[in-house]
């Protein structure tokens, strides 16, 4: 029978699938980090437990870590890493501390490593874990108990979702990237729209993206409430994996890759439900609101509470502009901004930093901006320099910092000021998300490098791009 | 896992559509190592000004709802991080279920997991309960998981819809770990057939 990438996944990890039962599905990778683990290894110590299976776990520290290449001084945040530290050790679970050079966000050093490859199942107690879905893996967001659960036994108890295709049709327009076809995505769909599904992403534009810009698109599918999100692997997979550290190699590589092209979804496989998003006239986003699904085009406007029936929904939005502090009808051109936050697990990979950039050499950030730029990992940190970045960045006025997720949560000390507004290439906007009373538009690196120049929001399209990187 | 089987309380009602983790629980207290503590923090924006002082427009501050145990909540709660705070602060706040027309995936199944019921009503129903609750002096439910039902405040009995596997693992105070712990030997066999991925202890030992 004619199946979907997602029921191959599915189908070749059930262990056990009991009638009446969730399915209990093994797990090949599980990826750790200091805030949602230090409850479950109490719960392993407390009942005796060990790690089942170390070889397919492992830790970094990204979530609560300074940018500032020191170490962490705060207490809590020093408690957190020091007891992710002591539970590794512990348990035998391999991390990649802070400064050791292999750390970085947890879903950025997965995909670097070539740990995520293609076929595998994918959990870490983060809900952007969709991230890795780009490989054509199933991977998704855990809780604490559940993180619990795949430490003792290697598996997840889990009721199969049911899946949705989100097609994209058509060429996407020049200047436009991943996190604009997401961001376009999430506004059509809605924030619950993908609720009890997981998404395979397909058409033409996808196919054309790199494995970063699929990164981006698979990463925000929690935006629109699915769980996971994934791109069936081609021959961009392949290239992005070919030589990383855990990648196979020789035979290996050859039978690995044979494997691979077989997780397509076979011709005339069904969907739950389909959907299809027209990329041909997309502009570049910028979200408005305070959830992803409030977000419109470069060129558009703010709404007008007025012209909405639903009196639950009026509420909201009302409630979103008030925090915003933006007026119905305003352009949104027009919307100034105080800071910028080029990073998080979204857009902070090298291609990503290029882009960004491209728009920033010779020129330089609006006095009235403060703009910071934090790499996704210490390796691409390491690369961006390599490259020259970090100068055309700091050159233009960009304060080049550390790695690791600082103002995505903002729980170290990159934070939003009360009244503060950013244009952050992050994935979430929710009320406080950058620091209490802070206002957070979620765009692309090309146009948070764009606003960071101009000082509001312009289409990074009307920018003369300069030659950068590699 | 404490069993939970009936609960008889005073009913919340924050009726705003997609709350999220963010709100529920804010990520300045995810740097806790302890799984306990979480009640005080509970929608910590939404409740307190910036010095502290409660929020008079923040409904769970109303002294008529003080020690709800029911909370009824609008479409699509607990969507946005898959932070396990959240339930633990809304269980530890006082909360044994919260009512909503839809709920976040990953937020409801952290729910299941720690004896917390997030009970799915269709909406209008949940409005009808929203009606029915008196928000100047508070009013009482009753939800019985055994018998699937909900006693309103105006006495109306309402069935409501649970998988039977979470039903049996709340109503029983079951742990999951310890179940899937039983299936060690599927495990393995499992394991033993499985296409090798790969190994991070050998990849953190390269340098
Ligand atoms: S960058 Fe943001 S979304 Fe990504 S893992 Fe870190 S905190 Fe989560």
């Amino acid at each position: 029978m004619a199946r979907t990438l997602f029921e191959k996944l599915w189908d070749n990890h059930v262990v056990t699938d009991e009638p009446g039962e969730p399915a209990l599905l093994f797990i090949d990778l599980h990826l750790i980090h200091e805030v949602t683990t230090p409850q479950a290894f109490d719960g392993l110590r407390l009942a005796g437990r060990k790690v089942r299976r170390p070889d397919l776990t492992i830790g970094t520290m990204d979530h609560n870590t300074p940018t500032t290449g020191k170490p962490a001084t705060n207490p809590l945040a020093v408690a957190q890493l020091d007891a992710l530290a002591a539970n590794c050790e512990e348990f035998g679970v391999p991390l990649f501390p802070l400064f050791s050079g292999r750390e970085g966000i947890v879903h950025v050093i997965g995909p670097e490593q070539g740990l995520t490859q293609p076929g595998m199942t994918i959990v870490c107690g983060d809900s952007h874990t969709a991230t890795h879905g780009a490989f054509g893996t199933l991977a998704f967001g855990i809780g604490t108990s559940e993180v619990e659960h795949v430490l003792a036994t290697q598996t997840l108890l889990q009721r199969k979702p049911k899946s949705m295709r989100v097609h994209f049709e058509g060429k996407l327009p020049t200047g436009l990237t991943g996190k604009d076809m997401i961001l376009g995505a999430i506004g059509q769909l809605g924030v619950a729209g993908g609720v009890g599904y997981a998404f395979e992403y397909t058409g033409e534009a996808i196919r054309a993206l790199s494995m970063e810009g699929r990164m981006t698109v698979c990463n925000m599918s929690i935006e629109a409430g699915a769980r996971a999100g994934m791109i069936a692997p081609d021959e961009t997979t392949f290239a992005y994996l070919k030589g990383r550290p855990a990648a196979p190699q020789g035979a290996d590589w050859d039978a690995a890759v044979e494997r691979w092209r077989a997780l397509a979804s076979d011709e005339g496989a069904t969907y739950d439900a389909e959907v299809v998003i027209d990329v041909r006239a997309l502009e570049p986003q910028v979200s408005w609101g305070t959830n992803p699904g409030m977000v419109a085009p470069i060129s558009g406007h703010i709404p007008n509470p007025a012209d909405i029936a639903d009196p639950g929904d009026r509420d909201a939005l009302e409630r979103a502009l008030h925090y915003m502090d933006l007026k119905p009808g305003t352009a949104i051109r027009d919307i100034a901004i105080d800071r910028v936050f080029i990073g998080s697990c979204t857009n902070s990979r090298i291609e990503d930093l290029r882009a960004a950039a491209a728009v920033a050499a010779g020129r330089h950030v609006s006095p009235s901006v403060y703009a910071m730029v934090v790499p996704g990992s210490a390796l691409i940190k390491k690369q961006a320099e390599e490259e020259g970045l970090d100068r055309i960045f700091t050159e233009a006025g960009f304060d080049w910092r550390y790695a690791g997720c600082s103002m995505c949560l903002a729980m170290n000390e990159d934070t939003l000021q009360p009244g503060e507004r950013c244009a952050s290439t992050s994935n979430r906007n929710f009320e406080g998300r950058q620091g209490r009373g802070g206002r957070t538009h979620l765009v692309s690196p090309e146009m948070a490098a764009a606003a960071a120049i101009a000082g509001h929001f312009v289409d990074v399209r009307e920018f003369d791009l300069a030659a950068v990187g590699a | 896992m404490n069993p939970l089987k009936k609960v008889t309380g005073r009913v919340a009602v924050l009726d705003r559509p997609d709350v999220d983790t963010d709100q529920i629980m804010p990520k300045q207290f995810l740097s806790r190592i302890e799984r306990t503590g979480f009640g005080q923090f509970l929608f910590w924006d939404w409740r307190f000004e910036e010095d502290g002082t409660l929020r008079d427009d923040f409904p769970l501050n109303n002294p008529a709802v003080a020690g709800a145990k029911i909370l009824l909540a609008g479409r699509n709660f607990g969507c946005g991080s898959s932070r396990e705070h959240a339930p633990w602060g809304l269980q530890d706040y006082g909360f044994d279920v919260v009512i909503a027309p839809s709920f976040a995936d990953i937020f409801a199944s952290n729910c299941t997991k720690i004896g917390f019921l997030a009970l799915r009503l269709p909406e209008a129903e949940v409005h009808a309960l929203m009606a029915e609750v008196d928000g100047r002096n508070g009013s009482e439910l009753t939800v019985d998981l055994e018998t699937l039902t909900i006693t309103s405040p105006a006495g109306r009995t309402i069935p409501f819809e649970l998988d039977p596997s979470i039903q049996r693992r709340l109503v029983e105070g079951l742990d999951d770990i310890g179940l899937s712990m039983l299936q060690g030997a599927a495990i393995s066999a499992f394991e033993a057939k499985r296409v090798p991925t790969p190994d991070t202890v050998a990849l953190a030992a390269r340098r």
